[in-house]
Formats: C-alpha cells, structure tokens, sequence
C-alpha cells in the first residue's frame, strides 16, 4: 500500500514528463503531418525560397533575413538571387542584395484588406516548435464557402488568409463521415496545376525554407558542435589521467 | 620572486592563495555532489562573459529588443553561438544549483557551523532567481512578456497597496518599455553585482568553517602535529585537478546543448517566444520557465491569489530555517534513520513531481495531485523537525498533528460545489499524503529497523 | 600523502599537456567572442559598395556620395584642369603621392584611373575636416596663385585638382583615393577594385 502510492507517484512523475509536451496542444487539434525536414538539401532549399519569393513575400516579410545570407547559404551567388528581389527600400529603388527582406505592404493597406497587419514569418517556424505545422498548413486548406475567402484549414481553424497556392494545389474539400460530421480527410474537388505528389514537394520545400530561415545557425552547429565534442574528449581524457596521477598521492 | 615579494608587502597574495587554494584543506571523501560548487562558480563566469557581450548588441526597448535578439542570431558573428551559450547557461546554472543545494540537503551542509554558509547559499539561490526572471523578460517574446504579466500581478494580489505595488515595478498599467528598460537595468548591473559579492561572502563563510563531507564527520577535529586535518587534502592542487574533470564533462554536456539541441526540447527556449511580445494576445498556454515551475505549482496549488502568493514564497522562506528545523546532530543521511531517508526521497519526488505539474496546462487530476505536492512540500519540514530526535520524539502523536493539520486544509478547500469527479480525484489523492506520513512516522515507530541511527565515525570513511 | 613514488615526470607532462591542451580550448572560444565585436551583417550592407551614376556629371562639375558613411568627391576634371596639374608640382609637397593612400591602379599624379573622372574621399588628412571643391582660377579669398583645386576651411589645407596637398599647408599628404571601378562609361562602383584591378 505505501510502496504502491510511492511507485504511484513515481510513475505519475514520469508519465507527466513525458505527456508534457502533448498538454500544450489542446485536446481539439489536428495532429501534424510529419514533414521530414531536411534543411542540408539546398536544392529543396532554392526551390523554397523561390517558391516563398514569388508566393508569400507579397505579404509576409522575412524582416531579420537578409538576401545575401540566404544566397550564400543555399550555395547562390548574389548574380543567382538578385531576379528574387522585387521589395523596395524607401527611396523606391530595388533592395540591394544585403538588404533585410522587409516587403513593400503597408501595414494600413494590409489592415484595410485583411483586418490584420500578416506577420512576418522569419521565425514561424520555431514558434511553431518546427516544420510539421507548416508542412500541414500548407496542405491543410479546404473549401468553406462561410469564410470570407472561400477557403478554411485544417490545421488553422478559421484562418484569415485565402490559399495562394490554389493554382498550384487546387481546392480541396473536406469529406464528412456516415453522420455528417466533418471528418480529418481532404480530397481534391477542382484539380490544380500539380498532381499530389508534385504538391507536397513544393509544400515540403516551402516548409525546409523557412525552418532554414528561422535558424541559419543550424546549418553549421553541427559542425562545431562534433568539433568542440572531439576536442573536449581529448580535454577529458587528459585532465583525468592529470586527476588520477596526483590522487595516487591519496588513495 | 622579487616581483612576489614586491606584491606581498603590499598585498596578501601568496597569503590569499595559502589560506583558501593551496593550504585550503578540504576532506578527502568528496564524491559526485561535491562537483556542483565550482561549477556553479563556472556558471556564473560563463553567464557574465557571454552576457557582457550580448549587451553590446542587445537594445532594451520594446520597439527594437524582439528584433535585436534576432540580429545577434543572425548578423552579428559568433552572435548565435554568444546567445545560445547565454540561454543554455541559465538552465545549466539552475541544474547545478539545485545539485548543489540537494548535496547540502543530504549531507547536512547547512547544519553547524555552517548555518551562514546555507543562509548566503539562499540568499544567492534568491539573487539567481530575480536574475533569470529580469532576464527573461529581455527578448521580449510572447512568453517573456505573459511569464513577467502573472509574475507581476502576484503583487497585484497584496492587499491595500497591490495595485500601487505592481504599477511601480512596471512603470507602467502594462508591462512596456519602461518595465523592460529597468530589468535590463537590473538584469546586467545592479543583480549581478549582488551575485558576485555574495559569492565571495558565501566562499569566505565556507572556507572559515571548513567544507563538510558525505559522512558528515568534522575533519578539524583530527589533525596532526603541524595542524593539517588527518583527512584533509590540500584544495590545490587534488581539488583543483579533481574539479578540472568536472569542468570538462560539465562542457560536454553544455556544448552538446548548445550546438545539438539549443531550444532545450522547448523548455531552455520557449517556442512561443518567437512570437513578439503582445499585449492583446495571451498565448494559449502559460508556463513560466522550467527552474521556477515548482513554485509555480505550488501558487496554483491555493485558490485564493494572495493566500497563494504567499505559500509560493512561503516555499522559499522556509529553505532558510532549515538549520533550525533539522536538530538532528548527525549531519550525513549515511548514518540517519531509514525514515530520513524516505522523507528525502519523497521531498526529492515531490520537487520534481512539482516541477512538472509547473509546465503542464491545469486538469483536474493534475491540479489535485499538484495540491497534494504542495501538502507534501510542508509536511517534509515538519516531518524534519520530527526527525530531529528519533529516539525520544512520539511518533504517533506527530502522525496524528501532522495528518489533522492535512485534512484541516482540506476542510478548507473542499467544495461542496465540486464535480464528481473532482470529488474523487480528492479522495483518492488523499491516500498520497497519509501515504506519506505512514512512511515517515509509522514506519519507524512500528518498525524498529527504520529508526535505527548509524554511528558516525570519527574518520570519513572512503 | 606519501612523496615516494611520486613520478614527476608524468606529472609535468600530463601538467603541461592539459595546460597546453586547455589553452588552446580557451584561445579557440575566444574566436567567436572576438568576431563578435567585428563588422556584422547589418554594417557590411551599409557599408556595400555603392553605384553612382555619372552620365549626367557635367564636364567640372562635382557631385558627392555617401559610401561608408563617408563623403566621396566625383569630379568630372575638364581637359584643362588636367592641363594644368603637372604645372603645378614644384608647389606640392608630394606631387607622385608616394606618401599617400590610394589603390595600386589610380595614376599617381591624375590620381584616376581614367584622367577625367576623380573619385576621392572628401576628408582632409590633416583633422578629417571636408575640404570645400573650388574649381574657379584666381578667386578674391584664396589668391591669384590658385588654379581650382580643394580648400579645407577648418585650418586652411589647400588641395590641387588631384587631391595634392600644397607645400605650407597643415595636412602632411594627399587626400586618399578609395577604391572604385567603372561598371560602364556611364556606372562607377566605389567600394571595389573591379575584376581588372
């Protein structure tokens, strides 16, 4: 009985660290797709931000990036990524390659036709924990006729925004089950210009852009994270044969 | 040497370097726990330096702090590295600190003649705390701003003079750039330079009386004919080296966050705070960073705010009686009763149980098991005291105390208006508690065995 | 505590390859705190290289540029200004500018690469002053002798057409070249050498 409410506790204390992370999300939500982000792909990389460049950029800045950094960190010379550059700075010449990535939309105009200022998307993606949100989002919009662009998501209930990438995509709608209740399966209702399959790429490169974008350190920590590692060990290895020879003095 | 001797007329140098590093004799049983404190003391070097030059990139000013923290991680060089040492430093401190204090906690640091050298230890535990609150306010993301907005409105919960209270540490009716402004202020000057002399005041207090060991055992008393500690070893150079090894694994462990996992799971690095502070927009979860959470738990333990914010501080205060609440002349657990011993496993389980409740979004279940924690919390120190005199203490009579002062809390907070479910969870929680006091007070009255003392020897053994 | 036995040797090794080996740990951390306090992102885009435009730039005219946060003198010399600089040489106190600061390619008395255009910090070597461009000959205020050239009012530095400082004035050499090149005819790029420097 004492050892049991012990044990009980014990395993309510392991149970709560690893259910943890599940509370954040309340009970109602979607689960993620999984997105399989792969930031090392630069490829896939390019790809996303051209994709961003001709699709999001209109509205959502990338403020703390800057032209340059993507291009030499997606292997781009400045020549590759300049055609991507179409904002303005405020003397309405074209943004020079290492200029922040700020949009030309103004707040009040974006609050006159949305009822919302977009928001900058530099660190989405570490605001939402990494890229399966996204990668979801992106594949998450059906058509609702209640909202005012026609279109709702899956993933982000009532979203305030239409589906850019209709055209690419197609609409999509949501089935409903025997009873009428909507259920989590989307199928395509007016086919886009892609097929599935060639959708989830762009969704996927979009998604492995912006995890990239909210960290460019990550593309080189590893690096000297194993560096610093192999380095430590030899430290380690060292200062304990130093501990060793002079505690000989003790034991 | 001429240059020595040059300094040494003019200031205690080699002096200095004799009493507290070279001629320092500490006991030659030090085990794992005896690491913490030098590494706190790494800590807070790392937190100074990488925290100097943040400054020099970091702008505290609501418009521009967000976007600053971000140029640090992006354009300024080595400035992710500087930040992510900075963030992963906090958490790494708190860890060993609370290491430290656990190690005090077993081996009955903070007994005499050591009283000072706990009261201090607290006192910087306290510093340390408003330091990573302050701190975290800085990047002015959506979990600084609503972590700092519920910390602060607990001030709000004084009576009279709450509302006054709160709007004077904000400088402001909401948290904003004057709030910020001054715990920037804070956070790199005036906290900092009570850390450092505390510090100092903590090692002069330590090094007067001597380090205590895991057997608990005076290493003063015993010494030979030139005055050294029979089982005293010089600090430098076995301890120096000793500690060296620690350092090193220490930074294993730090570096492997820092370059592999930076976010810390999301519990170094909140995920939402990479949304921008803002005031019109509570985020659906609010959970204060991991070091504060069993606190945390505990405030959300009571129900009525204020009641609540003083049983969250009550938690702290009475770390500081701890000298007087433990009499027990025996310092080590080693050679206390086995009904210590479960008293500290359950303090330890509780804490961390607490802790995690701290980080969790309120259910029923979990919020009564949290109240039960809280109980658990308490009684540890009472059941303590208790256990300062196992042989002449009644058991039976403390059981009965301590379980009517539960259940007279409960009365307190059961509601007739609670859900059946509720109601259950109540009752079926309560068996923690008796669990509890059965274990700590039953066992060793009925079980001879569990409340039989060691003999301490007069030698640390090892 | 016994001293016997002790192998001292080992231990002054194993002493100074951990010190040695630790050093080289601290000295490699201190790389990033370092480059940290150097240029970041944000200054290296302001200070980018900047083009200027000099198709309109009549011929003696000047226009200035901000680079670096810095002034840039262009001056589009007319054939008689140029005319008029080796005249000039016994007055200067270093009339080939050996003693000054440009890039390898400028000509060292034009001090241009192509003679008509002058591309030139407009900061006085003496106290960083701006010096003022006056082309004019002879005009009331700075004698008869003057043939157009750069007038520094802080404390009277006087400058020829190429950025020569004058024997007697305070400023000890010539005003400094930064580096250019010319994308077209008409585009100059301050900031670089250009691929043919």
């Amino acid at each position: 009985m004492k050892l049991n409410s012990f044990k009980l506790l014990l395993a309510a204390a392991f149970l709560s660290l690893a259910v943890a992370p599940a509370a954040y999300s309340a009970a109602e939500k979607e689960p993620n797709l999984d997105a399989n982000v792969d930031v090392s792909d630069k490829v896939s990389l390019a790809r996303g931000a051209k994709y961003y460049a001709n699709f999001c950029m209109g509205c959502h800045s990338l403020e703390f990036s800057r032209y340059n950094r993507v291009a030499t960190d997606l292997g781009l010379t400045e020549a590759d990524i300049k055609p991507l550059i179409f904002t303005r700075d405020d003397d309405d010449n074209i943004h020079k390659p290492g200029a922040l990535m700020v949009n030309a939309l103004r707040t009040k105009d974006a609050i006159r036709w949305f009822g919302i200022a977009p928001p900058d998307l530099t660190v989405i993606a570490r605001s939402r924990g990494g890229g399966d949100w996204l990668y979801s989002y992106f594949k998450g919009f059906y058509k609702d006729d209640s909202r005012p662009f026609g279109v709702n998501n899956l993933y982000f209930p009532n979203v305030g925004m239409p589906h850019v990438l209709q055209e690419l995509q197609g609409l999509q709608q949501r089935e409903v089950d025997a009873d009428g209740n909507p259920t989590s399966t989307l199928t395509i209702l007016e086919p886009g210009k892609l097929s599935v399959g060639e959708y989830d790429q762009v969704a996927k490169d979009l998604t492995n852009f912006l995890v990239y974008v909210g960290e460019p350190a990550q593309l080189h920590r590893t690096f000297y994270g194993i560096l610093t590692l192999l380095f430590l060990l030899v430290l380690l290895v060292l200062s304990y044969l130093l501990k060793k020879e002079f505690w000989k003095d003790i034991h | 040497m001429s240059l020595l001797n040059w300094i040494d007329s003019r200031f205690p140098l080699t002096e200095t370097w004799n009493k507290h590093i070279a001629e320092y004799y500490a006991p030659k049983n030090f085990n794992f726990f005896y690491f913490f404190g030098s590494l706190a003391m790494l800590c807070l070097v790392l937190q100074i330096v990488t925290g100097i030059f943040l400054t020099m990139h970091y702008k505290p000013d609501a418009e521009m702090a967000f976007a600053s923290v971000e140029y640090i991680m992006r354009d300024v060089p080595g400035g992710w590295f500087i930040r992510y040492m900075h963030s992963t430093g906090a958490s790494m401190f708190f860890i060993v600190i609370y290491l430290h204090m656990f190690r005090g906690l077993i081996y009955g640091s903070f007994k005499g003649p050591r009283e000072l050298v706990w009261l201090i230890g607290m006192l910087i535990y306290l510093a340390l705390m408003a330091e990573a609150f302050m701190g975290y306010l800085l990047p002015w993301g959506q979990m600084s701003f609503w972590g700092a907005q519920v910390i602060i409105n607990l001030f709000n919960t004084i009576p009279y003079i709450g509302d006054v209270v709160s709007t004077t540490i904000r400088g402001d009716f909401v948290i904003s750039d004057p709030t910020l402004n001054r715990f920037f202020a804070f956070h790199v000057v005036a906290v900092p330079l009570i850390l450092v002399g505390l510090v100092f005041v903590h090692i002069v207090a330590l090094h007067t009386v001597g380090s205590n060991n895991p057997d608990g055992v005076e290493i003063k008393k015993l010494k030979d004919e030139k005055g050294i500690p029979l089982d005293g070893i010089a600090f430098h150079p076995y301890y120096t080296v000793k500690d060296i090894v620690g350092v090193v694994v220490f930074l294993i462990v730090f570096f492997f966050i820092v370059f592999f996992m930076p976010e810390g799971g999301g519990y170094f690095i909140e995920h939402a705070n990479f949304e921008p502070a803002n005031a019109l927009k509570t985020p659906e979860h609010i959970a204060p960073v991991w070091y504060f959470t069993p606190f945390y738990t505990v405030l959300r333990a009571v129900p009525d705010p204020w009641y609540g914010t003083l049983a969250m501080f009550a938690a702290i205060a009475v770390l500081f009686v701890l000298p007087w609440l433990d009499k027990n002349p025996i310092k080590s657990v080693r050679y206390r009763n086995k009904a210590h011993l479960i008293n500290l496993a359950w303090f330890s389980v509780t804490f961390i149980v607490l802790g995690v409740l701290g980080v969790m979004a309120v259910t029923d279940g979990l919020k009564e098991l949290g109240t039960r924690g809280t109980q658990i919390y308490f009684l540890f120190f009472a059941v303590t005291y208790v256990h300062s005199r196992p042989r002449q203490v009644n058991y039976l009579m403390w059981f009965v105390i301590l379980l009517v002062s539960v259940l007279f809390w409960d009365l307190l907070r059961y509601d007739s208006s609670f859900t059946d479910n509720q109601s259950s969870l109540f009752w079926q929680m309560l068996l923690i508690p008796v669990a509890y006091l059965a274990t700590t007070l039953l066992l060793p009255h009925f079980v001879g065995a569990a409340n039989e003392e060691k003999e301490v020897p007069t030698r640390v053994t090892g | 505590m016994a001293d016997t036995g002790v192998d001292k040797k080992r231990r002054r090794f194993l002493i100074g390859a951990t010190s040695a080996v630790g050093a080289v740990g601290v000295g490699a951390i201190a790389i990033p705190f370092i480059g940290s306090l150097t240029p970041s992102a944000r200054a290296l885009a302001a200070g980018a290289p900047v083009e200027v435009d000099i198709s309109k730039l009549e011929s003696g005219a000047m226009i200035s540029i901000e680079w670096q946060g810095k002034v840039v003198f262009v001056v589009n010399r007319t054939s008689d200004m140029l005319s008029k600089l080796p005249s000039i040489v016994p007055q200067l106190k270093d009339p080939k500018s050996e003693l000054s600061l440009q890039p390898e390619y400028v000509d060292k008395e034009s001090r241009s690469r192509e003679a008509e255009i002058l591309v030139m910090l407009g900061k006085c070597t003496h106290l960083g002053c701006a010096p003022q461009y006056r082309p004019e000959v002879a005009p009331a205020d700075l004698g008869a002798d003057w043939q157009g050239g750069f007038y520094c009012p802080c404390h009277g530095s006087r400058f020829d057409l190429a950025g020569r400082v004058f024997k007697g004035a305070p400023a000890g050499t010539n005003m400094e070249i930064p580096p250019y090149y010319f994308i077209s005819d008409s585009l100059l790029l301050i900031g670089e050498n250009g691929v043919a420097a």
